[in-house]
């Protein structure tokens, strides 16, 4: 990351993606430069929590002792209000199109992006 | 020109007490015997990777432990879509001079040689690292999202997802090498264990152990030449989460640019061979590569167009969902069954025209795309 802004990935209470001044892609996983054009330093910038559900997946069959406890666990990509898609846990009746907000649990000694209707 | 003159394939399932090298072996010298060729004429070798036996050179880790010295070898990695990967570049290296007869080879002991668990988060790890893996998905997960997304904007429903398990059954039920051969139903599949929904166990292809291989040639070594005529890739993302919309996936960029390779259209194929690790997995390739119109594969199965003795025989060895998958070798039985229906050698499973064949492999989640056509010259 080229500054720093903490997210959920480091244990942080946020979600953090990056902005292209240069061709105005915006983009989740973090890199010193834009993919779309290649340009040096997004800059990177908090984002709201507020998003869209695009897909949704419960899972049932987990495949190590720490995730096992936690079944089942719904597993959603976001497509958030600022335009990037996101893998997150959510409430297990979402359905698709549904509008969310993020908060955020423990999962597996970790903390992760939780979205709940808004 | 390329010819593919050799096949061999194990019983999928458990090998207790073969190795990934012992499988790769013994699948190596049914390929290289059904060419009609001594080991030593084997010049060139491509191979995949083992779950279970991780090693920075494969190749030549199995060229040793097989005993031969080649002039080209190297490992290939593009998850399942290995075994066509390997073999459009063993294509092209016959084709170019640089080999005589590749062998183009995998196998591994997934079942037997490490815990299912162990399996399952091998393969979770194609996810990315930091912003999917440490949420807990599995390979089902992954796919069990697409499904969500493909069910939702095309009006599939999860009965439709299980006609495919049930097809494939069916057609493993007669291939004495198939993991499963007890018949299923729909209901069967719906009844399942949940897995990653939509997903149930019956939707998810085996862990298996088992072997592959075949044998690229610059000529033909018998009377029945069966002729790679043209493939292609693509390779849109590497993670789900980065995937572009369901109706730019990289399947219907693979399958356009090996269709011009080839000179050929889906309405000259006569035979099927496309990647099933999940029932969704085969419902949208055969979509995406205009095998079916959208949400409408399952459709043409009830009606049985990918049966046997329908219009379009379709992984006539039960594939990854009934045949098995032991990785790599996994879709390369995909290629040996289709060479054997070409070659009129498949038995009770024969179908009556495999002239010329649509072949696809899919790696990661719906990320790398391989699609080939083979022909039989004479």
């Amino acid at each position: 990351m080229n500054d720093n802004l903490a997210d959920w990935t480091g244990g942080t209470e946020a979600i953090v993606y990056q902005s292209c001044g240069a061709c105005d892609a915006v983009q989740y996983f973090h890199r010193n430069f834009c993919a779309a054009c290649g340009a040096p330093d997004p800059a990177t910038k908090r984002a709201s929590g507020a998003g869209k559900v695009y897909a949704t997946s419960l899972v049932c069959r987990a495949a190590t002792p720490e995730t096992r406890a936690h079944v089942p666990y719904n597993i959603v990509l976001v497509d958030t209000v600022e335009g990037f898609r996101m893998m997150a846990h959510g409430d297990n009746d979402l359905a698709i199109s549904d509008e969310v907000t993020v908060s955020y649990r423990p999962f597996a000694g970790r903390l992760i992006p939780y979205f709940g209707k808004t | 020109m390329s010819f593919i003159t050799g096949v061999g394939l194990t019983s999928y399932g458990k090998h207790e007490g073969s190795s990934s090298l012992d499988l790769m072996s013994k699948a190596a010298e049914l390929a290289i015997a059904d060419a009609g060729l001594k080991r030593t004429e084997i010049d060139g070798i491509l191979c995949g990777y083992s779950t279970v036996s991780p090693h920075i050179m494969l190749a030549t880790v199995f060229a040793e432990h097989f005993g031969i010295q080649p002039s080209y070898a190297h490992a290939v990695q593009v998850g399942g879509a290995t075994g066509l990967a390997m073999t459009m570049l063993a294509h092209q290296l016959v084709d170019a001079g640089v080999a005589r007869h590749v062998l183009v080879v995998g196998g591994e002991n997934r079942l037997t040689g490490q815990s299912r668990d162990a399996s399952i988060q091998a393969l979770a790890q194609v996810g990315h690292p930091d912003y999917e893996v440490t949420l807990g998905p599995t390979i089902p997960a992954y796919y069990g999202l697409v499904a969500s997304r493909y069910m939702h904007e095309y009006g599939v429903t999860q009965e439709d997802l299980a006609e495919f398990a049930v097809l494939m059954r069916a057609h493993a039920l007669t291939h004495p090498g198939a993991q499963f051969r007890e018949p299923i139903t729909v209901a069967d599949v719906m009844a399942s264990k949940p897995v990653a929904m939509p997903l149930k166990l019956l939707d998810c292809c085996p862990v298996s152990d088992g072997g592959a291989a075949f044998v690229v040639s610059r000529e033909p070594t018998s009377a029945t030449g069966i002729r790679i005529r043209g493939c292609a890739q693509a390779h849109t993302h590497q993670h789900v989460t980065a995937a572009p919309a369901l109706s730019e996936l990289g399947a219907e960029i693979a399958v356009a640019k090996a269709k011009s390779a080839a000179g050929l259209s889906i309405a000259d194929t006569r035979y099927a061979a496309v990647y099933d690790s999940f029932t969704i997995t085969l419902a949208m390739l055969l979509e995406d590569l205009g095998l079916a119109g959208r949400g409408e594969a399952a459709a043409r199965v009830r009606a049985g167009h990918f049966g046997r003795d329908g219009a379009m025989p379709l992984n006539t060895h039960g594939g990854l969902l009934s045949y098995g998958h032991c990785g790599v070798g996994g879709a390369m039985a995909h290629l040996v069954e289709t060479h054997l229906q070409m070659t009129g050698r498949a038995g009770p499973r024969q179908v009556r025209d495999a002239s010329i064949a649509l072949l696809h492999g899919d790696g990661g989640v719906l990320s790398s795309h391989v699609s080939m056509f083979l022909e039989r010259v004479r």
